[in-house]
């Protein structure tokens, strides 16, 4: 297990050369550049040059390129060129945000998504069925900005339950120790954060949330339709099992591995940054940043932001993998 | 399932039970309503403020972009500045001031008894001390993407490379300081009320390290703390401290030398979605933003909400590219001025108080004519232009940017389709070339690729210069035409110490450029911010000078 861990992480060294090399070439390759996005309607030819002088764009590629490992070698990830903030601290300072938002997404896709699939399928062609299918294509096809109009229109403006932007009221003053402010809330003892916090990841957690509630309630749905024709659950029902015991020892358990592969894919997705949602919400986290750095053409920080993600994405994979081997030992990792 | 139904049940409850204890925090302790502040009266309260971004760094000398501004402007002061909602002179923190007979020599006596944040005292050697900075700038600081505003007004550095307006300055005793220019200028007063020349506590400067630029040749990156923590001016309010993409908060300064602010605290928060800025004002999480979009105006009018306008301080044109014919034969260029129908375009896709421009310059800004050559829409007059032209081949590429929306030009497609009608009914034929704005649209613009475009301007400063100076005293590839008749008048009119005279000058000017045509400017628009009922106290500015200091919650 060890051995195996160890060398899904070496082989992140080539998977991340091979990426940032890519990347290197290609973002220099689109029409613009940090110059012109800087300076909008300023930009005049002269200027341009002298921004890109001043940050070496105007030297040959590849030369541009050695020098950035060079850099990269001593973790010198650069200063964003529009935000003048050094990269790898403000990648770490948003994440967190991020990860709740994640969280709370995963938390509400999980926890309903997987009775909801569980109930289609035991109910297989009843109405629960249905609605559960009808339900899932809708989430899915729902485009998340729209979604998050209406959730703000129905339950902020209409209703004043839970508010729009941000993680917290912004008169509202918190000690920043982790940035995850539901830690920090409990650290710092203030119920009344930790309430804010919760109330601020409702709206933008089921925003994010429908997509993979919907994926993770096909999932189980189909996952659990194809246990419950397996010939041991037919064996224990007719031994006299209740039909509880079974659900839970030999149905569920077994229908868990596909779940958990598409649990752990979209968790990975969401922490590629809920860029929608993240803008929407206001929410300050690494979507928002990487999204504005591809806009604004900001090499250091889309170069940064999407090795960091490729990283956190490997490891959420291997997460993934491990699990498998804790849920059914039928499966060595070697 | 009973097992699976029981989440569901127990997930629906506990979603109710927090939206119901909720709702009681929201309006509680905390104040972000308006109309429940902190006490009854005027004084006090917090006033939280939707912004598009987070500033880039809290140093006007480093940054030119309108949400730093926006917070340098209540933490610092300049020498002088703009009357709330004008764009004339007025005092700041020099008192008075006077020039030398030949305009190089200006002198500024001081408000006495003023001190920084920090304590320090605010004097003629902390005013000198700033302009030596901004002047011994080297490498990337004297990049247009960090101090614009310096190489807008002086030009050069101390390095010469360039030359400079800017000489010396002395320090005669503490409320005196000579600033020596090595020519004359009449700009250079409107210049000063820049945000960019705030006069910053030298002993902060140091201390932080404002100039520290570390990193390599090709990766510099900026090290100080000036501009992210330690943002130490003369201002109404005091930086209280800045968590980038959660919000920045500014107290009020109980020090200040002149009238004190009425708020205890503003609160920046910023909001990059359009729309969600607006929720958030009409959720009572924030209490005012900036950068409204024309279209919610109607309705958050509607809702009780106030609107406020900026007077027009921007100019929205087609340009033309003369190196690309048939754009380098005037008639052709004046049968396209005729061809648009602006007013039509104005009145359809422009909020109200947009007006149809004449000129490359707004009528609030001296200098500007009512004697230019009127252009209104007569597409009989541009096809008897057309036919006089002898052009044959009427094919124009007309670029637009496909994904921006500007103060000017909230929606660029929807006035490239009205002017691209109004050209095929004189016989034209437009050929679209779109592009993103920040990839590949200013890109072309800029290298002289595109024939015919859509840009504009939004003015820095209250001078005819930062316009029509900047479009074409100079020649440019982007106009593709070389009028030394235009840019001497231009040149004169910058130069010349008189205001009476320089006015002249430039309506003059205005007229040369509206008989040549280099482009078509059609439209002056008013930005608008948007505020809950009850907040009292914002004077909107032509060029964003605002001040928090005299807001109230009413």
């Amino acid at each position: 297990m060890f051995k195996f861990i160890v060398r899904r992480l070496l082989l992140l060294i080539p998977i991340l050369l091979g990426l940032s090399f890519l990347l290197f070439i290609w973002v220099r390759a689109l029409p613009g550049g940090p110059a012109t996005a800087l300076l909008g309607e300023r930009a005049t030819p002269e200027r341009v040059a002298q921004v890109n002088a001043a940050y070496g764009f105007d030297k040959p590629v590849l030369e541009q390129y050695f020098k950035y490992l060079g850099r990269v070698a001593r973790f010198e990830f650069g200063q964003s060129i529009t935000l003048r903030k050094d990269v790898t601290e403000e990648l770490l300072r948003r994440f967190p945000a991020t990860v709740e938002l994640a969280a709370a997404a995963m938390v509400f896709a999980v926890g309903l998504g997987i009775p909801l699939g569980f109930a289609a399928a035991k109910r297989e062609r009843s109405w629960v069925d249905s609605t559960a299918v009808v339900a899932s294509l809708a989430g899915v096809s729902i485009p998340v900005f729209f979604l998050a109009q209406i959730l703000k229109w129905i339950f902020a403006l209409k209703l004043n339950w839970f508010p729009t932007i941000g993680r917290l009221q912004p008169t509202r003053e918190l000690e920043h120790v982790t940035n995850f402010n539901l830690i920090d809330s409990v650290i710092a003892l203030d119920g009344g954060a930790w309430v804010d916090t919760v109330k601020h990841l409702v709206l933008p957690g089921i925003a994010l949330g429908t997509i993979p509630l919907a994926i993770i309630a096909r999932i189980t749905r189909a996952s659990v339709l194809e246990v419950l024709n397996e010939d041991y659950v037919r064996t224990a029902r007719a031994k006299g099992m209740s039909r509880r015991i079974v659900d839970r020892r030999h149905v569920l358990r077994n229908a868990l591995l596909p779940i958990v592969t598409v649990v752990g894919l979209q968790t990975g997705l969401l922490l590629s940054g809920a860029v929608l949602t993240e803008t929407v919400f206001a929410w300050g986290g690494i979507g928002q940043l990487l999204s504005g750095a591809v806009l604004d053409k900001d090499y250091p920080v889309i170069q940064g932001g999407v090795l960091f993600l490729a990283v956190v994405f490997v490891l959420v994979n291997l997460i993934v993998d491990v699990l498998y081997a804790v849920i059914d030992p039928r499966i060595r990792v070697r | 399932m009973r097992q699976g139904k029981k989440w569901v049940a127990l997930a629906l409850v506990s979603a109710l039970a927090m939206a119901a204890c909720g709702s009681d925090d929201k309006d509680g302790s905390d104040t972000t309503s308006a109309s429940g502040g902190t006490t009854g009266g005027q004084a006090g309260g917090t006033l939280v403020f939707g912004t598009s971004s987070d500033p880039v760094v809290l140093d006007g000398a480093y940054v030119s972009d309108g949400e730093s501004l926006r917070v340098i402007d209540q933490l610092f002061e300049t020498l002088v500045t703009t009357v709330p909602g004008g764009t004339e002179i007025e005092p700041s923190l020099a008192k008075s001031w006077s020039a030398s007979d030949d305009g190089t020599v200006w002198t500024f006596d001081l408000q006495t008894g003023v001190k920084f944040h920090d304590d320090t005292d605010f004097n003629a050697a902390a005013v000198c001390f700033n302009f030596d900075r901004w002047y011994n700038f080297t490498g990337v600081a004297q990049s247009a993407a960090v101090s614009y505003y310096w190489s807008t007004v002086f030009g050069g550095f101390s390095d010469g490379a360039t030359p400079s307006l800017y000489k010396s300055c002395e320090a005669k005793d503490d409320a005196t300081a000579i600033i020596s220019l090595t020519a004359p200028s009449a700009a250079f007063l409107s210049g000063l009320a820049v945000s960019a020349f705030v006069i910053a506590s030298p002993d902060a400067l140091t201390k932080y390290e404002a100039d520290k630029v570390g990193g390599t040749d090709d990766a510099p990156t900026f090290d100080g703390t000036f501009g992210t923590e330690h943002p130490v001016g003369t201002g109404p309010f005091k930086f209280d401290g800045w968590t980038p993409g959660d919000k920045l908060t500014i107290v009020r300064n109980d020090g200040y030398w002149g009238t004190k602010a009425i708020l205890d605290k503003v609160i920046f928060k910023p909001i990059a979605d359009g729309p969600a800025r607006r929720t958030a004002l009409e959720t009572g999480e924030i209490q005012g933003y900036d950068l409204v979009d024309p279209a919610d105006v109607t309705a958050l009018a509607d809702g009780g909400y106030q609107i406020l306008k900026r007077p027009a301080f921007n100019v929205g044109y087609v340009g033309f590219n003369q190196a690309k014919p048939p754009l380098d034969n005037q008639k052709i260029r004046q049968a396209i001025a005729y061809a648009l129908n602006r007013q039509a375009l104005v009145t359809a896709k422009y909020p109200e108080g947009a007006e149809v421009a004449t000129q490359f310059q707004p009528p609030s800004l001296f200098g500007w004519s009512a004697d230019v050559p009127d252009y209104s829409y007569d597409p009989e007059k541009a096809k008897a232009l057309i036919a006089e032209s002898g052009v044959t081949d009427l094919t124009i590429e007309f670029y637009y940017p496909s994904d921006v929306s500007r103060p000017y030009m909230p929606d660029p497609t929807a006035n490239f389709e009205a002017f691209k009608a109004d050209l095929e009914a004189v016989g034209f034929t437009v050929v679209p070339k779109t592009a993103p704005w920040r990839s590949g649209y200013l890109d072309d613009v800029d290298a002289g690729n595109a024939q015919v475009y859509l840009l504009g301007w939004t003015g820095d400063y209250g001078d005819p210069d930062n316009f029509v100076g900047t479009f074409f005293r100079t020649p440019q590839v982007a106009w593709g035409f070389d009028n030394q008749e235009i840019f001497d008048a231009l040149t004169a009119a910058r130069d010349t110490a008189d205001v009476a005279e320089r006015t002249k000058l430039y309506e003059e000017a205005n007229k040369m450029i509206m008989e040549f045509v280099p482009g078509v400017p059609y439209v002056h628009t008013e930005p608008s911010l948007a505020f809950a009922p009850g907040i009292t106290g914002y004077t909107p500015s032509p060029v964003s000078l605002e001040s928090f200091a005299t807001v109230s919650l009413g």
